[in-house]
């Protein structure tokens, strides 16, 4: 049982870091505090991904001519982390779309609150 | 040139979205046409490779020669080029008729919205042509932020419904990528073909069921299946008309293909039917949001809002089709992705003509003067209303009624009796306003129209209606529905038929 909660920190960490990401998309009322949350929740997609990734006593996948080609277990997988720069780059993008969105918001309705920009959607 | 059409598509029109800003830069006006030019080079090598995916089996195209599964591929099968063939076409027509509409809508923006649209449809060709899993998320996201841009840039209050989008598509896009990462721990493979031939051999593993249901809750978002359908309504109102006529036949439904290709072309039919009851939990979903769709979109006064109400309970159907998991149900689910995108297509750019004409969509003030000024739009908006509430020969009926087979087939009555009821309230919201617009008798000339007799032609009004771009596009479309109708048997028996995945 300890090793189930220990043995996985790592994950419990992200899995942590999902709900929070998730809590603050959901239920927070600021539209910058949803993007915040928006952003720690790909952010522990990306973690899970590179956690995924660890390999103990094993080197950079870059071919070394003393550990040789054969023995692919010496070396780290290094697909996850070429999924998650694009992952990233991704997140980027996204962050800079939504924001851009958060600025005409901002622009129409001079507000940043979702619940007063009910009610000033619904007066215009 | 041949062994590369799998990729062409993509590459064309994402090329030719990023040079549209640099072309255009002096002269707005050449976006058009480049993006015109660029869709129907699109539909015709769609077409050309339907054609040749038939006859010669399945096209494969390896990026950089690297071969699968190390590589990304693209693959030609089936069905991802009849889905092909449909996104183009569909999409072309609406760029067609966004040329007399754009300029009214979203003034001095044309420029940023053909770009906007071209990385939208390569996103959706990406998505629907790749063979890597991963690569369909980076497609995805394309096609997802490309999106938001077209629903932002419309009324005051579209950016907050984009935004309202974002969000919820951005969890939709992470559960995915999330699943993914199950997927990619338990067979280590990103290769659709390869991951499907590993996954027997681990079944058993809980990874493997989180994986699935990651992704299916993921794409369920972007496919807007009830109860993950509260970006919708709001997104597809408050977008310009162009960009919902473009969204509401190609968005959903390119999300409703990649639930069909991870489902039953990579997890298995077995798996995803009898290991797990995730199917089952599709089709119940997708009944309860065919009611609700109907229910909601009688409730509503905005043309617009209506149509976007009724893509719930239509994206329901195809989710009912996918559901029942029974050759026939399938047949009706892709039949009504092809149904689907035609008829909502004609019915938003009908909405859009309405908007450009009299200023408004909204259906208290519709009144019998449309069927005059509006002759071909109304005329083709009955069409579609008719195949919308599945009166053969429209093609809406095909689609229900293979639906209802799978149901009988399946042995649940529930969803025939949904089937059956979703159509009487689509009559009901239907025929609201083709009575105000057929049935009433025609208003009493006001003063001002005394002057100006019905036999005075306006500048090219020789049919009735002003502009041949925004009516001709709204009739062909319309009337392929008919088309579409009565060769449907050929359609199912060539196409469909063989598209049904190993195991159903």
């Amino acid at each position: 049982m300890t090793d189930f909660i220990f043995g996985h920190y790592v994950y419990w960490s992200i899995i942590a870091l999902l709900i929070i990401g998730l809590y603050g998309m959901i239920f927070k009322n600021n539209l910058a505090k949803k993007l915040i949350g928006m952003t720690i929740f790909q952010v522990s997609i990306i973690m899970f991904y590179v956690a995924s990734a660890v390999k103990w006593s094993a080197t950079v996948p870059v071919l070394d001519p003393v550990t040789g080609v054969v023995d692919a277990a010496k070396y780290i997988s290094p697909l996850q982390h070429c999924l998650m720069l694009t992952a990233i780059v991704v997140g980027v993008a996204t962050s800079g779309v939504a924001f851009s969105l958060a600025i005409v918001i901002y622009r129409h309705y001079k507000t940043l609150d979702e619940s007063v920009l009910m009610e000033r959607m619904k007066s215009s | 040139m041949l062994h590369n059409s799998p990729a062409l598509v993509p590459l064309l029109l994402l090329s030719t979205a990023i040079s549209i800003p640099v072309l255009a830069i002096k002269k707005a006006k050449v976006a058009y046409p480049l993006a015109m030019a660029a869709s129907l080079l699109s539909v015709v090598i769609s077409c050309y490779n339907v054609f040749r995916v038939w006859g010669n089996g399945p096209l494969t195209y390896h990026f950089g020669g690297w071969f699968p599964p190390i590589g990304i591929e693209y693959v030609l099968d089936p069905l991802s080029s009849f889905i092909a063939v449909v996104v183009n076409v569909v999409a072309f027509f609406v760029l067609w008729h966004s040329s007399g509409i754009q300029g009214r809508e979203i003034p001095g923006k044309s420029v940023p919205y053909y770009a906007l649209t071209l990385l939208f449809l390569c996103g959706a060709n990406g998505i629907i042509v790749t063979g890597d899993l991963f690569n369909l998320y980076v497609f995805l996201e394309i096609f997802s932020l490309s999106m938001y841009g077209l629903i932002g840039i419309g009324e005051k209050q579209a950016p907050v419904a984009a935004f309202r989008y974002l969000i919820m598509g951005t969890i939709g896009a992470s559960f995915y990528l999330l699943g993914l990462g199950f997927l990619y721990i338990v067979t280590g493979s990103l290769n659709m073909a390869d991951v499907r031939n590993i996954l027997p051999l681990v079944y058993g593993n809980p990874a493997v069921a989180a994986a699935l249901s990651f992704m299916v809750i993921g794409m369920g978002i972007k496919m807007a299946i009830f109860p993950l359908h509260g970006w919708l309504p709001d997104a597809y109102t408050y977008a310009p008309s162009t960009s919902s006529a473009l969204i509401a036949p190609i968005g959903t439904k390119v999300a409703a293909y990649v639930i069909i290709r991870v489902l039953f072309f990579v997890f298995g039919v077995k798996f995803v039917s009898q290991s797990l009851p995730i199917t089952d939990l599709i089709a119940w979903l997708a009944a309860i949001g065919i009611l609700y769709g109907s229910v909601l979109a009688m409730a509503q006064k905005e043309l617009k809002r209506m149509l976007a109400y009724s893509s719930i309970a239509q994206i329901g159907y195809i989710g009912l089709g996918i559901g029942l998991a029974n050759p026939l149900g399938y047949i009706g689910a892709v039949l009504h992705i092809l149904n689907h995108a035609f008829m909502k297509g004609t019915l938003f750019l009908v909405a859009a003509n309405l908007r450009k004409r009299f200023g408004h969509s909204d259906i208290s003030r519709f009144d019998a003067s449309y069927r005059k000024k509006l002759p071909w739009s109304m005329a083709a908006f009955t069409l579609a209303a008719l195949s919308m509430i599945g009166l053969p020969p429209t093609a809406g009926f095909f689609s229900k009624w293979y639906l209802a087979l799978g149901a009988i087939d399946k042995g649940n009555w529930v969803f025939l009796a949904v089937i059956l009821i979703s159509s009487l309230l689509n009559a009901v919201y239907f025929f609201r306003i083709l009575e105000k617009v057929y049935l009433a008798p025609p208003p009493a000339p006001a003063a001002g129209e005394n002057l100006s007799p019905d036999g005075e032609k306006r500048k090219g009004s020789l049919i009735g209606e002003e502009e041949y771009s925004l009516m001709m596009p709204v009739v062909i479309l319309s009337f392929s529905l008919l088309l579409i109708g009565l060769w449907n048997a050929n359609i199912v028996k060539e196409v469909i038929q063989r598209i049904i995945p190993l195991g159903m």
